[in-house]
């Protein structure tokens, strides 16, 4: 073993404690004050469960359609060079940096009836302001740079030479990337995936002033947990933030073991 | 011991008698804004004449349950200007940091000052919105916050309920079918009062806003006069937005003395006088008869005489399973 080992563990053991562990520790302390039949009825609430499956489903969908449109994104910053190509890939950063009311309200302005893109598709009968589609457009917004974030430098790494030599050995285009390159991205494509996901379902900021916040139709379960903290029910605030915890927390496990299993199944294919 | 004691407390006197510096926060709601700004100085000025101190107020705004919230919290505010009592008894309640009857300690009810909900249109009206009637007819958009965030919205809820009831002769089954098509036309529920104020005047979303009549003169004033128009219906609430000194914070910063005058002021003649300039109904009948011709005359119910008060109001309607969550639930 490594020299050291038992400092640093002791140093993440005590970090993780600090800043992760002893905040969620308080969260479940605070729900214990509910019975379980009273926190039961609290989660079941039917506007909680709309508003779980509205959070839970938008930020799937927002996290699938960046890891596509991402993925594309990463592969021309690292495949081409073009005039520009500097300032786009800054631009990826800029929804890490952007506060997220700013995001928010830009959006909402841009996609209400009388914004830019807002009127371009009220002809259309496309409402995307204070419905749930725009509760989705915000959550991609603020995932993209993920998926580009986490799947450029193993693009980089990619030796163009692999594609050479599957195309020497006959392989189509659509063999290549689908036998060649893309098991070589899943895992990194997994892990913005699920960086992506989980940044959405605890996203506040941006969706509240695009969504409309109609109950049982676009109130997104951060907002629910604003609602009863402002009416003082911090206990019941934190049973809707216990779900969010253990469901976040099962779901990121999931992918994390299907990441596990990628990469096993591409180091034991290339063995 | 004692004698220490006495020296020190004498030695604290003599240190606060020749202090010039005070500062005190009030932690208040959204749309008070331009009031306090407006008072604060006024105020400063009074006391510096008074005593030969300066005071430097500071202000918070936010939602009305956030602000209280944030006082429970620990943020530690010397005075109070919330929108409901509510939010002030749940600071009583919850950090037990002023007692239970704060609200008996002023007059009115520790109002100074009162304001109600209106309606803000388009210029011309073109959707005709003179009373609430008009507001629940089908095709008309209305924009108000959402109640469980927000206070002004509270209020609102009430009014629109209140008017119901006395449409109808008192019936709680008509009163809430009323509410709930006033609500099946609100396409946005913003989280505060200046969120939807927003929401109207910007991004020209719906025909009406319910609004605090102070917001909405407001939106006159900065947004012209040529763009919307004030509607006064019928009939609509007292809001009584109370103030109260925070005394366990005001004693550890030992500003309880000029935090009780600072609420008192609200009281004087120049108190009520900044209040109508900022579109609160004054309490004193003489200041409001300068400001008449932006108050129009209104039936005004009372959240006491009509609800039977804050606790069980927020019970019935706003509780989880009130009749907000059956408004949108099928």
């Amino acid at each position: 073993m490594l020299p050291g080992f038992r400092l640093t563990l002791g140093f993440t053991l005590f970090y993780l404690g600090l800043i992760v562990l002893i905040p969620l520790a308080a969260v479940f302390w605070k729900t214990s004050e509910l019975t379980w039949p009273e926190f039961w009825r609290v989660i079941t609430m039917p506007q909680a469960l709309a508003s779980y499956r509205l959070t839970f489903g938008a930020s799937f969908c927002a996290a699938l359609v960046n890891a596509f449109f991402g993925l594309i994104v990463a592969w021309v910053l690292v495949r081409y060079n073009f005039f520009g190509k500097k300032i786009v890939d800054a631009l990826v950063d800029l929804p890490f940096a952007l506060p997220t009311a700013v995001a928010g309200i830009t959006l909402a302005m841009l996609y209400s009836h009388n914004g830019w893109i807002g009127q371009l598709l009220e002809p259309l009968g496309i409402q995307v302001a204070n419905t749930r589609l725009g509760v989705f457009v915000a959550l991609t917004f603020i995932g993209l740079p993920f998926i580009v974030r986490t799947v450029q430098p193993v693009l980089e790494d990619l030796d163009p030479e692999l594609e050479e030599a599957a195309a020497s050995l006959g392989a189509n285009r659509w063999q290549i990337f689908w036998r060649v390159i893309l098991p070589v991205l899943m895992p990194a494509l997994l892990t913005g995936f699920a960086l992506a996901f989980a940044r959405a379902l605890g996203e506040y900021g941006s969706v509240i002033f695009i969504a409309g916040n109609i109950p049982m139709k676009t109130v997104i379960t951060p907002l629910l947990i604003m609602g009863e903290l402002d009416m003082f029910d911090y206990a019941k605030a934190t049973a809707l933030a216990v779900v969010m915890l253990v469901a976040s927390f099962v779901l990121l496990l999931a992918i994390n073991v299907l990441q596990w299993w990628t990469n096993r199944y591409n180091t034991s294919n290339l063995a | 011991m004692k004698t220490f004691l006495k020296i020190l407390l004498a030695s604290s006197l003599a240190i606060s008698a020749s202090a010039k510096e005070i500062k005190l926060l009030n932690v208040s709601y959204d749309p008070t804004r331009e009031l306090y700004t407006e008072y604060n100085a006024a105020f400063a000025k009074y006391w510096q004449g008074k005593t030969g101190d300066t005071v430097t107020v500071s202000q918070s705004h936010g939602g009305s349950g956030k602000q209280a919230q944030a006082v429970v919290n620990g943020l530690e505010a010397d005075v109070v200007t919330l929108a409901l009592a509510y939010d002030i008894d749940a600071i009583a309640k919850q950090a037990k940091l002023l007692p239970a009857d704060w609200q008996k300690r002023l007059p009115n009810n520790s109002t100074p000052y009162t304001s109600t909900i209106v309606f803000l249109v388009r210029k011309g009206n073109p959707k005709g919105i003179k009373d609430w009637d008009d507001v629940v007819k089908k095709g008309v958009s209305v924009i108000t916050p959402n109640p469980k965030t927000s206070g002004g919205a509270r209020w609102t809820y009430l009014a629109a309920w209140a008017y119901a009831l006395e449409a109808n002769n008192h019936d709680e089954v008509k009163a809430k079918e009323f509410v709930a098509r006033l609500y099946k036309n609100v396409p946005v529920l913003d989280s505060g009062a200046r969120g939807s104020t927003v929401t109207f005047v910007q991004r020209e979303i719906g025909d009406v806003l319910l609004a605090w009549e102070n917001e909405a003169h407001l939106a006159l004033k900065e947004f012209g006069a040529d763009k919307f128009e004030i509607i006064t219906p019928s009939l609509s609430i007292l809001a009584e937005p109370p103030v109260a000194v925070v005394d366990k914070s005001a004693r550890r910063h030992g500003t309880t003395e000029v935090a009780k005058a600072y609420l008192d002021y609200l009281y004087s003649d120049e108190g009520q006088d900044i209040a109508g300039k900022n579109f609160y109904r004054p309490r004193s009948e003489a200041v409001a008869a300068r400001y008449a011709a932006n108050f129009n005359q209104l039936k005004l119910v009372t959240i006491d005489g009509e609800f039977g008060g804050w606790k069980k109001a927020q019970q019935t309607h706003f509780a989880d399973g009130g009749t907000f969550d059956h408004i949108y639930q099928p």
